[in-house]
């Protein structure tokens, strides 16, 4: 297919009217040298047809997922999709425009994200919240940053349950600018008093960051951490949280505990898993550091008549003004993401998120105390955790997943030994409200038959 | 509709009749107590009530005041609020250095598939083939494309593949044992560039420009020195100009040990006809929501994927992908590697729509996409220029820039022309960047523009001048169509309402 | 634009009344014009000591930030707190309501290198102001 917007008679006439013999004529200013002699080697043009089979042609390679069942989870989840999301997504209006940057004919675009922002508010329970950032993890990095340029402190404390992957990325973001000390873990969580101590002995930490609920699933104590940190003086470090945002329709808004900043992923709000991406981080944080905010903000605003619109504000924190001083170097975001949180949200108010977090708790406590019911399974972390839990297993796990998937067309989980090799048995299991109680027997069935094959 | 050789007929008052002015509707407005969208499945299973699974302490008190509405009226609200924006498939979006050409719609249909779209990252690797094929084959495709060795796909943006070349420049220095902090970069710039810069620790150094708006190779030569880590330069440039020293530039950035990165943001002017390898560059990013048609989405997401040199190859991001036989495997065992940038292995939703453009259009296509989008890009500009002079009206790429200093005498600003054209259903140019040119308005038509819509394009903006001289009030109070008026930013940014809050009757 | 006579100016755009040992300044009207409407003031807090062109503060506008320098060597006495809420003030009335620091003057000498009204108006005439 070709989208060119004319033809090369056309265009022949067009260069006529440019005064150029030819197009080599509008080429003048690129250096002999630097031309290409030969042409690209990437193979005919596809026609759509051909596209298509050659796109189905690698779907067929990847497993089904409308008939594999999956209890992947890890930091990306399998919550159910309202039609509408995708629908709406789907707009041309939404998918085809740019960064608003001229407000008046981008009002669709501003007055989502102005909801978005205030969903993401209501959820963490603080004052501003921007527009997107591009991953929940690189808003977490981002919020780091924001923390030493507010206490003038250069060290971070990372809670033993922060994803591993979220960590890695947070680590290449901060090289050479913070340096990256770990809180010690007792019983998968955050030690309390290990962490109260930490925090004593040293006046240079600028934040400590825990996610909520931790990489296995586990609820942190943030009461206590929260006060932990907020005993630290006048200027405590800051108290960051990565929080998952269907978990907020359940939890405490982590505002409550002192968190200056809050941020997280919205994919388990509406967008499919894509191999891991494109999803959207959110960024919400306390209106003082408003003006270290990174990203896009949008405001309401009014024109002449009084009429209320939106537009983009506090542009001077960004790059395209303040250059080398901006808050972040962050251009193009998520929108799009962020639009399909704000109908998912919209599509389901507080009750409805209420009853998603309510059903990932109740399946995946019923998951595991059927799994636990296997001989040589065991549950690794006690006490309080949402929608995703650890067991060891009395084999290797990469060989278990790959038996429950011959087996039974299951997906069990995610072996831990990715992250950690010295945990070769460790499986982690997620359980959101789209599996039904059928498919969780079929997995814990799955489950013992390969063990004890 | 016009057809070629008649004049366009104007009638601004179309929009406005397409939808009346007022204010903008939140769908907090439409809230009402009980109505809700989707219903969540009830779960037959034991288990205990959620008081006994959640800690007392953590339990929210207070439900969050989101929105409660029906399906039906969640999908008006966001129709109706659709209609409000301007957008690709309306009409043209020539905004400078975005790139907003046609996003084909097979690509969405693509992206949807079951067996690409809903791929968990963490299944096994054997279960997902078919798309580490994929990203691997776009890899290596990308590489050919830009004349370098090998690619990293996980920049989520054109800003977060500086921030990688920036990482790259740090490991490769410090694997030389240089202790260099200079970046050197042209005061024609994006914004991003000296923001990555400076993240990244290093020093960003601005270097003037020409006349013409090229970088200036003496000046270059004269702030070189050992402490220069490397360049970033966009070429073509801002200006739209191809910066023809790129190779004697290179060449004196690789005598003192520095690193040459280019921001290939403008790559939709050089498929085809050169590639950042054979200028000497040692790491580019292309934006994969430019030159390959991944949607911009209202501002993202996109994709940044990086390009570099074989002497940075070790430094990339893990995981790579590599072939092994015929099977595919994410490799993480790379002791020099920066780490990880992206969570899981990019936004492979947006990378898939770009290899299927890469894919429709072969290598011929691309080469012709280049070409029309150069052959508009100079059409245009001949034809605006006696209405806004280009200040270099030589020939571009694949966009340029205008200044619109002399509207200034009538007491219009850049931004006001730019709200006029608003008026006449077009989306503006870029008016915030390059701040070398004063009250610039840079242009870029793309290719998938036909000469029809290029002429409608300078006729409004031939009009608009004519409107600055006999009447400037009706552009400096522009848009008259648009929805909402033009809204007061000052006043926003004092007042800063960034979210909606409760009505305080409703609290009672 | 106005110009005061009274008042001495520096490159940067800033205004300084000298009362006695102590300075007050701001920023010039043409400066006010030249960003437009400007939305926050950064000041800095009472008993700052400046350094001669230390960046104490800044003056943010809609598309537009800049750095504010200390025209002389000073110790911060008061900072007009009026244009927290009200920055406009600065616009309005750049030379009064908007003045920005009172501060103890460091070396008087200094003030002889700062430039007069008619001074700064070439500068400004020149700049194309
Ligand atoms: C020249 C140039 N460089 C860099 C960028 C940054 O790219 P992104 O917005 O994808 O981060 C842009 C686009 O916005 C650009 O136009």
């Amino acid at each position: 297919m070709s989208y060119i917007g004319h033809t090369r008679e056309e265009e022949a006439r067009m260069l006529g009217e440019i005064g150029a013999r030819s197009f080599e004529d509008l080429l003048e200013q690129v250096p002999a040298a630097q031309r290409m002699t030969a042409p690209l080697d990437l193979g005919p043009p596809l026609t759509e047809t051909e596209l298509r089979r050659y796109f189905a042609s690698l779907a067929a390679r990847t497993y089904d997922p409308n008939a594999v069942v999956s209890f992947l989870g890890a930091g990306i989840y399998d919550h159910a999709i309202p039609a509408c999301v995708d629908h709406l997504a789907l707009r041309s209006e939404f998918y085809t425009a740019y960064t608003p940057y001229q407000a008046e004919v981008s009002q669709g675009t501003l007055a989502v994200s102005f909801e978005f922002q205030t969903m993401i508010c209501e959820l963490t329970g603080l004052e501003v919240a921007n527009a997107s950032m591009y991953d929940g993890a690189s808003a977490a990095a981002e919020a780091l940053l924001l923390a030493r340029g507010a206490t003038r402190a250069s060290k971070v404390l990372l809670a033993p349950g922060v994803s591993p992957r979220t960590r890695a990325v947070i680590t290449t973001h901060l090289s050479g600018q913070m340096e990256i000390a770990q809180v010690p873990e007792i019983e998968g969580r955050v030690d309390v008093a290990a962490l109260r101590a930490a925090l004593c002995g040293d006046e240079d930490i600028a934040a400590v960051l825990v996610q909520q609920p931790n990489f296995y699933g586990l609820l942190e104590p943030m009461d206590a951490i929260g006060a932990a940190v907020s005993a630290m003086g006048e200027k405590p470090p800051h108290l960051v949280v990565s929080a998952d945002p269907v978990s907020l329709g359940v939890l405490a808004p982590p505002a409550q505990w002192g968190a200056q900043t809050v941020v997280g992923d919205v994919q388990p709000l509406g967008t499919p898993a894509q191999f891991g991406g494109p999803t959207a981080g959110y960024f919400a944080t306390r209106r003082t550091h408003i003006r270290r905010l990174p990203g896009r903000l949008v405001a309401e605003a009014y024109d002449a008549a009084g009429r209320r619109g939106f537009t983009l504000t506090l542009q001077t924190r960004e790059q395209h003004i303040r250059r080398e001083k901006a808050t972040s170097n962050i251009c193009t975001n998520s929108a799009l993401i962020a639009l399909r949180a704000t109908v998912y949200l919209a599509m389901h108010g507080a009750e409805g998120l209420r009853q998603v977090a309510a059903a990932c708790m109740r399946g995946s406590h019923y998951a595991l105390s059927r799994l636990e019911r296997i001989a040589g399974v065991e549950r690794i972390y006690p006490g309080a955790f949402f929608r995703e839990f650890a067991v060891r297993l009395p084999i290797d796990a990469e060989q278990l997943v790959g038996r429950v998937r011959d087996v039974a067309g299951i997906l069990a989980g995610v072996p831990l030994s990715r992250f950690d090799p010295t945990r070769p048995r460790d499986l982690l299991v997620a359980v959101t409200e789209t599996r039904s109680r059928t498919e969780i027997d079929a997995l814990v069935e799955a489950v013992r038959r390969s063990i004890s094959a | 509709m016009t057809s070629q050789g008649e004049t366009p007929q104007w009638d601004e008052t179309r929009r406005s009749a397409d939808h009346a002015r007022g204010s903008v509707a939140l769908i907090f407005d439409k809230s009402v107590p009980g109505h809700r969208g989707a219903r969540v499945p009830k779960l037959d299973v034991e288990s205990p009530p959620l008081a006994e699974l959640v800690p007392e302490a953590l339990c929210r008190q207070e439900p969050p005041h989101l929105p409660e509405v029906t399906e039906p009226e969640v999908v008006r609200h966001y129709i109706r609020l659709s209609l409000l924006n301007h957008h690709v498939d309306r009409d043209l979006y020539p905004l400078g250095s975005c790139t907003m050409k046609y996003n084909p719609k097979i690509h969405e249909d693509l992206a949807r598939l079951p067996g690409l779209g809903g791929i968990h990252p963490d299944a096994p690797e054997e279960s997902v083939q078919g798309i580490l094929e994929l990203l691997w084959c776009f890899s290596r495709d990308l590489a050919a494309l830009l004349g370098l060795d090998a690619v990293s796909l996980h920049p989520s943006a054109g800003a977060q593949g500086e921030t990688l070349g920036m990482k790259l420049f740090r490991a490769y220095h410090d694997r030389q044992g240089n202790q260099k902090q200079t970046i050197l970069i042209p005061d024609s710039a994006h914004g991003t560039n000296p923001a990555s810069v400076a993240r990244c620790g290093f020093r960003p150094r601005q270097i003037p420009s020409q006349r013409d708006g090229r970088i200036d190779l003496a000046a270059l030569c004269e702030v070189v020195d050992a402490d220069t880590a490397g360049i970033m330069v966009t070429n073509p440039s801002t200006l739209g100009l191809f910066e023809k020293d790129l190779g004697a530039i290179a060449e004196r950035i690789h005598a003192v040990d520095g690193l040459v990165y280019m921001d290939g943001a403008n790559l939709n002017a050089l498929m085809g006809i050169t590639r950042p390898g054979d200028m000497a560059v040692d790491v580019v990013h292309v934006n994969l929501h430019k030159t390959f048609t991944s949607p911009h989405g209202g501002g993202g997401p996109g994709s940044g994927a990086v390009a570099v040199d074989k002497k940075l190859e070790p430094f990339l991001p893990v995981p790579l992908i590599v072939k092994e036989g015929e099977r595919f495997r994410l490799a993480s065992d790379r002791p020099l590697s920066v780490g990880r940038l992206h969570p899981y292995y990019g936004n492979t939703g947006v990378i898939l729509r770009a290899y299927a453009y890469m894919l429709s259009q072969g290598a011929e296509g691309l080469a012709a996409v280049t070409r029309a989008a150069i052959v508009n890009a100079n059409y245009l500009m001949k034809k605006v220029h006696p209405i806004f002079p280009v200040a270099n009206p030589e020939t571009c790429m694949h966009e340029f820039v205008s200044s619109l200093a002399w509207t200034r005498n009538h007491g219009v600003k850049n931004i006001d022309v730019a709200k006029r054209l608003l008026d006449y259903g077009f989306h503006a140019p870029t008016v915030s960047f390059p701040l070398i040119v004063p009250d610039a308005f840079m242009v870029e038509p793309t290719e998938t523009e036909t000469r029809a819509t290029l002429d409608r394009f300078a006729e409004a903006l031939s009009k608009i001048a004519s409107e600055i001289r006999e009447d400037p009030e009706r552009v400096t109070s522009a848009p008259h169509s648009t929805y909402v008026g033009r809204l007061g930013e000052a006043e926003a940014a004092r007042t800063l309402k960034v979210r909606w809050t409760v009505p305080e009757q409703r609290h009672a | 634009m106005e110009f005061p006579e009274r008042l001495r100016y520096t490159k940067e755009h800033e205004w300084v009344r000298v009362e006695g040992d102590e300075v007050v300044f701001g920023i010039t009207d043409f400066a006010q014009d030249q960003l437009g409407d400007i939305v926050y003031i950064e000041l800095p807090e009472p008993g700052a000591s400046l350094q001669r062109m230390d960046a104490f503060g800044s003056v943010e506008a809609v598309k537009t930030v800049t750095d504010l320098y200390a025209p002389v060597s000073c110790e911060v006495v008061a900072v007009n707190e009026a244009l927290t809420d009200d920055p406009a003030r600065v616009n309005n009335s750049p030379y009064g309501d908007g003045w920005m620091v009172r501060a103890k003057l460091g070396d008087a000498a200094q003030l002889d290198e700062l430039l007069s009204a008619e001074a700064y108006q070439k500068l400004v005439a020149e700049l194309g102001g």
